[in-house]
């Protein structure tokens, strides 16, 4: 049964994502204002597709949300307003980047947990190797002596 | 009958890894010469048995042979040769068989090219291979086998989507499997490592080609695949973050960190825990892509038909690798001792930066690709992790690497200061801060791509200034053309790698200030974008191969001199009864033009023209990378082992 | 020269082993769940439920025969009822519509919406496999379905009496799903 789905939207899929290129008009004449659609559209998720932001996609659904997120834009919406508004409607789904939430805090936190739990093994595998025992740095004379003998090598 | 001998001899390959197996771990155990010679003629069985095998399949396609089940699923008789023989390696079952050949031909090279290994290492090394492959040979034959029939025979295949029918595609998957493969090489030199107890500078010299090897294969087949997305689909995207794209991305990672380690080893004899759980790590994470590509845990482009029963097989592969070999570093892992002693501001700390921030990277990555389905199996929460995420998670990882690429090879082994390389690289700093500046006056106040071509700079020069540092270049310059002819392959190829990943985020900086325009014109009208005029000439209708397509005939112009016709098309695949779009793209060195058809409206035509600045260097930058790569494996320092080389050839003898 | 590992270095060499171990069990889960249909990478949640019906207000499908629906008629109802979007054009709906024909037969009632599809095209499609629905409403442009956290047809929305929803699927009903979550979820919010 969901083999009939998946089979039917990814033949769906196959079958528009390479035809509209989608509208001109749809475009905002005001630069900056396409520019601002634009970025929020970066942050939706085309429900319908794999991984993809509605403005990379040519899935009916996706021109749909472009369409709305324009017109809330010339509305005059603030992004906030704008990403609730498909939020309340679609959920955590939708949004590309995760909410900042107690459930999502480990995944937000990944790449200071890496490095610090990766700093802190290679501090603990140092001490217990006694790999801090490092010579001490040449002396005048011995570095006069290097010297010579870089010298007679060469 | 091919079919059936193709069967067959996968079968044989089967039987043939298993007595590799034992040959191999029990003449290491018994340290018996005879058993231990074995390994070689085995290796070239079992690469017989499965190249014959994979040639059975390959003329099971090319005849267009609709006996085979994998044959009608995934072919067609229209289709040209080219994409009915790389339409073998389509499909899972054929891909799989694909795999296995290259783990043969891996153990091939490990038989020609290992002489100078010490056998007992040599045997553990071909019977960790031919375990390998006896779980996935056993896999395709009980879940997958390629071979089976459908009868009565089938009219024609069905397999005639004229989206995979492109030479990138093509060869996307082969160069791929080489650099997930390669790394069961490595794998299995640290599986031998630790059977042996005993890991020492010989081996991270030993480990290191093989590395270097997978690692090139992995970065040309990312390449590939990432520039076949740019000009097939049709709106300049190169990369999705997507979860199939992230597992081979984490495997890259590790391996590029464990190339960087071994030179650790095999020069100061230290990080040898690190540099073993690095290669365990990167051959784990290529398994881990085959599974979540291939068991439907997944949903993505990429993914394979889902089938949980082949899935739970592949998991359990995993477990008796991944979970074998993680056991065995546990367990002997203590066993391993670092001689080389440093001080934290040192190459070698340099080094262990590098794999902190590589390692973190990857955790990041396997983080964001795996945590929707873990939240959605623990906390039945459905939350999607995008592009924002994950440009947003590795940059602050990302800029500390980049900064220490350019410091880390100009630091002495052992102990530094960092001042004096810091010194050193001035006009490297120079070169960054021009870089950003740079942008910012072409291209205005855009602070992304302005610090992607400072770090670009960056690294470029501070490869430049590895090679002038080494050469003495300015300090002394008389002797500094025979130090250039004399300096070893691996220097150069190192420089020129870190200078090719420069060269790739020039471009992917370039590609941050790409501009675009989506205009409907009629026959004669034009639009402007980025200082070039695009005209429509005419809409005409074109035939190809096995399509219909309406094209559009473009001519682009700069400053009222013609530059280039583009002639992008919509293409109408009446057998398959798909459409698609192929982009028309005019590369220089500059930037890409790129123009796509849309509808049909009103006698006119809706066009999306981009303009990528330096889009082509993305990838120009990923083929220096393997270039350099491959320079450093030509190196002669790799392959000298004369002494040890008669050693094994007496041992045989007696 | 060897040093005997502490017990904390011992813990960390075994950590990599944990983690892989914890990693295939989750994955093991989630393979006997996609069998069994527990787990679901596909599927979404709505994330209206237990919210009120969104506004909205839909012209009748011309020559259906069946009044229009708004907003206002899916509130304070005497029982719980579906509400379906389908579309002409969409085969996973045509393969779903027994279905709906027979949850009607046993008075379940239904109301459809019928989402970017011409009313003509609409109505032939009624017409020859049968109108389950008691109201349907004409959502060309499709911004109702949107309204609705539509992202596909054919889905179905489960409202309770105070117009609550309480369910959505997404894709076709077919007997199993028709058995095991629509009739329970009936009697349960009666």
């Amino acid at each position: 049964m969901w083999r009939c789905i998946l089979l039917l939207s990814l033949l769906l899929l196959a079958a528009t994502a390479k035809a509209a290129v989608s509208d001109p008009a749809d475009m905002l004449r005001d630069q900056a204002q396409e520019e601002r659609a634009r970025v929020l559209g970066r942050e939706l998720r085309c429900m319908v597709c794999q991984n993809q932001s509605i403005e990379d996609s040519d899935a009916d659904l996706a021109r749909d949300l472009r369409r709305i997120v324009r017109e809330q834009v010339a509305t005059g919406r603030t992004d906030r307003e704008i990403m609730s508004y498909l939020h309340d409607r679609y959920g955590d789904f939708v949004l590309l980047r995760p909410p900042i939430r107690l459930t999502t805090l480990v995944l937000w936190a990944m790449p200071v947990i890496a490095l610090g739990l990766g700093a802190t093994l290679i501090m603990v595998a140092r001490r217990r190797s006694g790999a801090a025992a490092i010579p001490p740095p040449l002396s005048a004379a011995e570095r006069a002596r290097l010297a010579e003998l870089e010298q007679d090598a060469q | 009958m091919i079919a059936e001998l193709g069967h067959f001899a996968l079968a044989l390959a089967l039987a043939l890894s298993i007595a590799q197996s034992f040959v191999g771990l029990l003449g290491a155990r018994w340290a018996d010469a005879r058993l231990m010679g074995a390994t070689g003629p085995l290796a070239a069985g079992i690469l017989i048995a499965t190249g014959g095998a994979f040639a059975c399949l390959i003329w099971s396609f090319v005849t267009n042979d609709t006996t085979v089940a994998n044959v009608v699923m995934n072919s067609h008789s229209a289709k040209p040769l080219l994409y009915k023989v790389s339409g073998s390696w389509g499909s899972h079952e054929g891909s799989m068989v694909l795999w296995v050949l290259i783990l043969a031909l891996c153990g091939g090279a490990v038989a020609a090219f290992g002489q100078g290994l010490p056998s007992v290492l040599h045997a553990r090394v071909q019977a960790v291979l031919a375990l390998v492959g006896v779980g996935f040979l056993a896999f395709i034959l009980a879940t997958s086998n390629p071979f089976d029939r459908v009868w009565p025979p089938a009219p024609d295949g069905q397999g005639l989507n004229p989206i995979l029918q492109d030479p990138g595609l093509a060869f996307h998957p082969p160069l791929l499997y080489l650099g997930y493969v390669g790394f069961a090489v490595t794998f299995a030199f640290a599986v031998a490592a630790l059977l042996e107890g005993r890991v020492d500078a010989a081996w991270g010299r030993w480990v290191r080609p093989w590395a270097l090897a997978a690692w090139s294969f992995l970065t040309l087949g990312i390449a590939l695949g990432s520039w076949w997305a740019y000009y097939e689909l049709g709106w300049g995207g190169y990369w999705f973050w997507d979860p199939v794209e992230n597992a081979s991305l984490l495997p890259w990672l590790a391996g590029c960190a464990l190339l960087h380690s071994a030179v650790v080893v095999e020069k100061r004899d230290a990080l040898k825990t690190w540099t073993v759980f690095l290669a365990l790590l990167a051959f784990g994470l290529s398994l881990l892509g085959t599974f979540l590509v291939r068991s439907g845990v997944l949903t993505s482009v990429h993914a394979f038909a889902n089938d949980p029963a082949r899935g739970v097989f592949i998991l359990g592969l995993l477990g008796c690798y991944i979970g074998g070999g993680f056991a065995l570093f546990a367990w002997r892992a203590a066993a391993m001792v670092p001689t080389g002693i440093f001080a934290p501001l040192s190459r070698e700390g340099a080094l262990v930066l590098n794999n902190l921030l590589l390692c973190s990277l990857a955790a990041v990555v396997l983080a964001g690709t795996l945590y929707p389905m873990f939240a959605d199996l623990l906390l039945g929460e459905k939350i999607s992790v995008g592009a924002p995420f994950f440009n947003t998670a590795t940059l602050p990882l990302v800029v500390p690497l980049v900064l220490a690429m350019a410091v880390g090879p100009l630091l002495p082994w052992k102990r530094a200061t960092l001042w004096p390389a810091l010194l050193r690289l001035w006009w490297v700093a120079l070169a960054g801060v021009g870089g950003y500046f740079g942008c910012l006056a072409i291209a205005g106040a855009r602070l992304g791509p302005a610090l992607g071509f400072a770090a670009a700079c960056w690294l470029i020069a501070g490869a430049g200034a590895d090679i002038s540092d080494r050469l003495a270049l300015f300090s002394r310059p008389r002797a500094a053309w025979a130090r250039a002819k004399g300096l070893p392959r691996a220097a150069w190829g190192a420089a020129i790698a870190h200078a090719g990943l420069g060269v790739m985020i020039l471009g992917l900086a370039g590609m941050g200030l790409a501009t675009d325009r989506l205009v409907l014109l009629h026959p004669g009208e034009s639009a402007e974008l980025a200082g070039n005029t695009y005209t429509l000439r005419r809409i005409e209708d074109v035939n190809g191969a096995n399509f219909t397509a309406r094209q559009a005939i473009i001519e682009v112009s700069r400053q009222g001199q013609p530059r280039v016709v583009l002639a992008p098309q919509k293409r109408n695949f009446p057998l398959a009864r798909m459409t698609t779009s192929e982009a028309a793209i005019h590369t220089t060195w500059l930037a890409d033009l790129y123009a796509v058809l849309g509808e049909e409206r009103e006698g006119g035509a809706v066009l999306r023209l981009h303009h990528n600045p330096l889009a082509p260097w993305i990838w120009l930058g990923a083929a220096i990378m393997a270039l350099g790569s491959a320079l450093s494996l030509s190196d002669r320092r790799m392959r000298i082992s004369a002494p040890v080389r008669k050693l094994a050839k007496e041992a045989v003898r007696a | 020269m060897s040093v005997s590992p502490g017990p904390r270095r011992r813990i960390l060499l075994f950590a990599p082993l944990g983690i892989a171990a914890a990693a295939g069990a989750g994955f093991l889960v989630m393979l006997r769940g996609l069998s069994s249909g527990a787990y679901n990478p596909k599927g979404v949640p709505s994330a209206l439920l237990g919210k009120p019906v969104p506004e909205f207000d839909l012209a009748a499908l011309a020559g259906a025969d069946r009044p229009g629906l708004t907003a206002a008629m899916l509130r304070d109802l005497d029982q719980p009822l579906l509400v379906n979007f389908f579309a002409s054009w969409c085969v996973p709906c045509l393969i779903e519509h027994p279905q709906l024909m027979r949850l009607a037969t046993d008075g379940v009632p239904i109301m459809g919406i019928a989402y970017k599809d011409k009313p003509t095209e609409a109505l032939g499609f009624l017409r020859k496999h049968g109108t389950p629905y008691q109201r349907i409403g004409v959502d060309l442009p499709g911004r109702v379905g949107i309204e609705w956290g539509l992202y596909g047809v054919p889905e179905t929305y489960l409202i309770d009496r105070h117009g609550l929803i309480r369910w959505r699927y997404a894709g076709p009903l077919t007997e199993d799903v028709v058995k095991a979550d629509v009739a329970p979820l009936l009697r349960r919010y009666a």
